[in-house]
């Protein structure tokens, strides 16, 4: 056995089946292994579907994703999935080739630094220079990627090493004497959290994409307080978008009551998120009247990073929601509820039907014919936003998008990766015409796999989310946004590849479209034309608060007389 | 406000990059930064200087104990010992200066190193605050090199930064 037949077998020992990866020069060794090996390997078209696959991989199945590149370019192109990865905390293990040793540091052909320009984008990372630490280093990173708070880790290996020959045992010891997370909440933090809450008047639950496998605690927990539930864009799924106390997500684009209960709120829990910027808006503006915040989280860091909080609990979200659920008593908020329920009902996440297409209309059909029974993904923009507010979702790891990052072109290769991780299941990108054509490479590992992936790109002929901001806060100069004049013809370009390709522009078949697209058995692209003047509301401009939401579109008004 | 904080890694491969990249990173301002092996092989220690308020130190340190290799991270509120080492290069004009210069290295015990006809080095070693004061003392004859290690420090008494024995099973 050489090292690359020996890094296959520590990926299968850690339970591993599928590997995304594109093959090159220095990584090849282990290209070769993996002729005789079980692992199953996805030939995409550029390293970054590779890497975003992995991720939506790992999203989707509460596993570890796992991608493979060459030296140099290959490793370079994993960059900004591994940055995504870090900021939505996604447990992925990267394995790169490097030139040989004794070439590296001479400028070698396709030789980068590796290790050093990933630092700043992983948990974690390694290069291997003996062959006997392969198994020990597989072991750690995957040990690293998926415990504590998940995240991306790369491995780095040389091709002499890949080529060494290996004797050793893949029964390995980790030791990492600086790296234990803490899983357990402190018992008497929990205490005081759950006394904080007795005692409000006006509290919210929010939570995060750092909760999204603890969905049963939370709803356990929520259903015995009675706690109004506010889970981030990437909380979304870990507690049922249709259940009577979700309020819709929170910030820059979250729904009115969300992000109304949050300003009144007097006390907040907050479980698995990082009060992002795009949900706190102006932190000194953030939540004004809670003068409790409970912060739950199993990175250390993020507690006290950007809000004050007067509970820190340090421990895994699952873990300590449990804890929560048994000591949890009713809370007596009926009036509360009264005055988030009349924000609820006259501010649902709405629009104004038209003569002509809407992306919102869209994703409400699908939603409607699927019964929500789908994994969703989507690529960065007004398309996603409309998805997070417009597809109610119900099961926990049912929506992968881009949080941290906003990384424009992830949602045809998460779809490639969700497909993946759950075979039989129906997978949705909703994708918009920008976003959609930064990957779209991706059609042909579609193709190659057969993947039954729908893709519906909204199909504005902008940047659309520029736009509005050009519309909203650069008084209409439209600066470099316009797509319509040189995009390509959608369905035709799917036919291309042999996939089903399909054009709808027309409202009045809108339900059949979206039949077609359903009962087809394999991948379909629907490109939907959609009016190209669509804004995302309501909206919280960038670095104001709750107070400084746009609730309804400013120009519609405008032409509606108002 | 300036704090000194401890820092005990294993040494291996980039660790120094990954903590100096880190704070650059992170935006938080580093006076200096020391580092060095222990007694125990395998570990590796580091004084770090920063300055901000308790929230910018508490960041520093909840950033620092993310990294997989920083064992124990202390910030040294308690009493403390702290020592810089410097090497200064002073021009000496002339033969009455040269008197003076000795002098004054007198009163900060620093110790002569090397001797040339128009310079002479010094070794010191103290806190900041006492090397900044010589080399001050020292700028009107001429300064012609400083070289200071940044500082170092350890807890006075039995506080001590460790591993904590125990392995993670596969």
């Amino acid at each position: 056995m050489n090292g690359a037949a020996a890094i296959l077998k520590a990926l299968e020992r850690q339970g591993v089946t599928t590997i995304f990866g594109h093959p090159g020069g220095t990584i090849m060794p282990t290209y070769d292994a993996l002729y005789d090996s079980p692992i199953r390997h996805i030939l995409v078209r550029h390293e970054q579907g590779g890497v975003h696959a992995a991720t939506a991989y790992a999203r989707a199945s509460g596993k570890v994703g796992v991608v493979m590149a060459t030296s140099g370019p290959g490793a370079l192109n994993l960059v900004t999935g591994l940055q995504d990865a870090l900021m939505d905390s996604t447990a992925v293990v990267a394995i790169t080739g490097n030139v040989p040793q004794a070439l590296i540091g001479t400028d070698a052909f396709q030789e980068a630094d590796v290790c050093g320009i990933t630092q700043p984008v992983t948990k974690h990372n390694f290069q291997i220079r003996d062959v006997g630490d392969i198994p020990r280093v597989i072991a750690e990173a995957f040990y690293i990627a998926s415990t504590g708070r998940p995240g991306p880790v790369l491995v780095d290996v040389p091709k002499d090493v890949q080529l060494a020959p290996f004797s050793g045992s893949f029964d390995v010891e980790i030791n990492l004497p600086g790296y234990r997370p803490t899983f357990r909440g402190h018992p008497r933090q929990i205490e005081r959290a759950l006394e904080a809450l007795e005692r409000a008047k006006k509290p919210v639950l929010m939570v995060g994409g750092g909760a999204q496998h603890a969905s049963a605690e939370l709803i356990a927990f929520a259903e015995k307080t009675g706690i109004p539930v506010i889970p981030t864009l990437m909380g979304l799924g870990a507690f049922p978008g249709t259940h009577r106390q979700f309020l819709g997500m929170p910030g820059m684009h979250g729904s009115v009551a969300a992000n109304w209960a949050i300003h009144n709120a007097d006390t907040i829990l907050a479980i698995g998120l990082r009060f992002d910027d795009r949900v706190t808006g102006k932190v000194s503006r953030f939540a004004p009247n809670a003068h409790t915040i409970i912060h739950v989280d199993i990175d250390p860091a993020e507690i006290g990073k950007l809000v004050s909080t007067a509970i820190p609990v340090v421990g895994d979200a699952k873990w300590v929601a449990a804890e929560l659920a048994k000591g949890a008593k009713k809370l007596s908020i009926a009036e509360w509820w009264q005055q988030v329920d009349e924000w609820r009902t006259k501010h649902p996440f709405s629009w104004n039907p038209k003569p002509y297409l809407q992306s919102q209309e869209v994703i409400h059909a699908f939603w409607e014919a699927t019964g929500g029974k789908a994994v969703v993904t989507s690529g960065v923009g007004q398309h996603q936003m409309f998805t997070a507010q417009f597809f109610k979702f119900d099961q926990p790891r049912s929506w992968i998008n881009s949080g941290g990052l906003g990384t424009m072109g992830v949602g045809l290769p998460f779809a490639i990766g969700a497909a993946l991780a759950r075979p039989g299941e129906l997978v949705i990108d909703f994708d918009g015409d920008g976003s959609f054509q930064m990957t779209l490479q991706e059609l042909a590992t579609v193709k190659k796999y057969n993947l039954p992936v729908k893709i519906v790109i909204l199909n504005n002929g902008f940047l659309g989310m520029v736009r509005q901001w050009q519309d909203l806060f650069h008084a209409r100069r439209y600066s470099e946004v316009y797509l319509a004049d040189s995009n390509p013809d959608f369905a035709k370009l799917a036919e291309a590849y042999g996939i089903k390709g399909l054009t709808l522009s027309d409202r009045g078949k809108l339900a059949e479209a979206v039949q077609e697209v359903l009962e087809h058995d394999g991948p379909v692209l629907l490109d939907c034309r959609v009016h190209h003047e669509e804004g995302v509301f309501p909206m919280i401009p960038s670095g104001g608060a709750a107070e400084d939401m746009i609730i309804e579109n400013p120009r519609e008004a405008v032409e509606a007389g108002d | 406000m300036r704090h000194v904080v401890s820092v005990l890694v294993q040494d291996k491969p980039g660790v120094l990059q990954r903590i100096a990249g880190l704070i650059a990173r992170r935006g938080f301002n580093i006076e200096s930064l020391a580092v060095g092996r222990t007694h125990q092989e395998g570990l590796s220690r580091i004084s770090l200087v920063v300055t901000g308020d308790d929230r910018v130190l508490e960041q520093v340190e909840k950033q620092l104990n993310r990294l997989i290799e920083v064992i124990k991270v202390t910030d040294h509120s308690e009493p403390h010992v702290e020592r810089e080492l410097a090497l200064v290069k002073v021009a000496v004009p002339g033969m009455e200066e040269r008197l003076e210069i000795k002098d004054i290295a007198e009163a900060f015990r620093a110790r002569i190193v090397d001797v040339a006809r128009k310079s002479i080095i010094f070794e010191l070693t103290g806190d900041s605050v006492k090397v900044h004061n010589f080399i001050e003392a020292m700028r009107p004859y001429g300064l012609m090199e400083v070289m200071r290690t940044g500082a170092v420090a350890l807890s006075r008494g039995e506080q001590v930064l460790k591993v904590r024995e125990k392995k993670a099973a596969v």
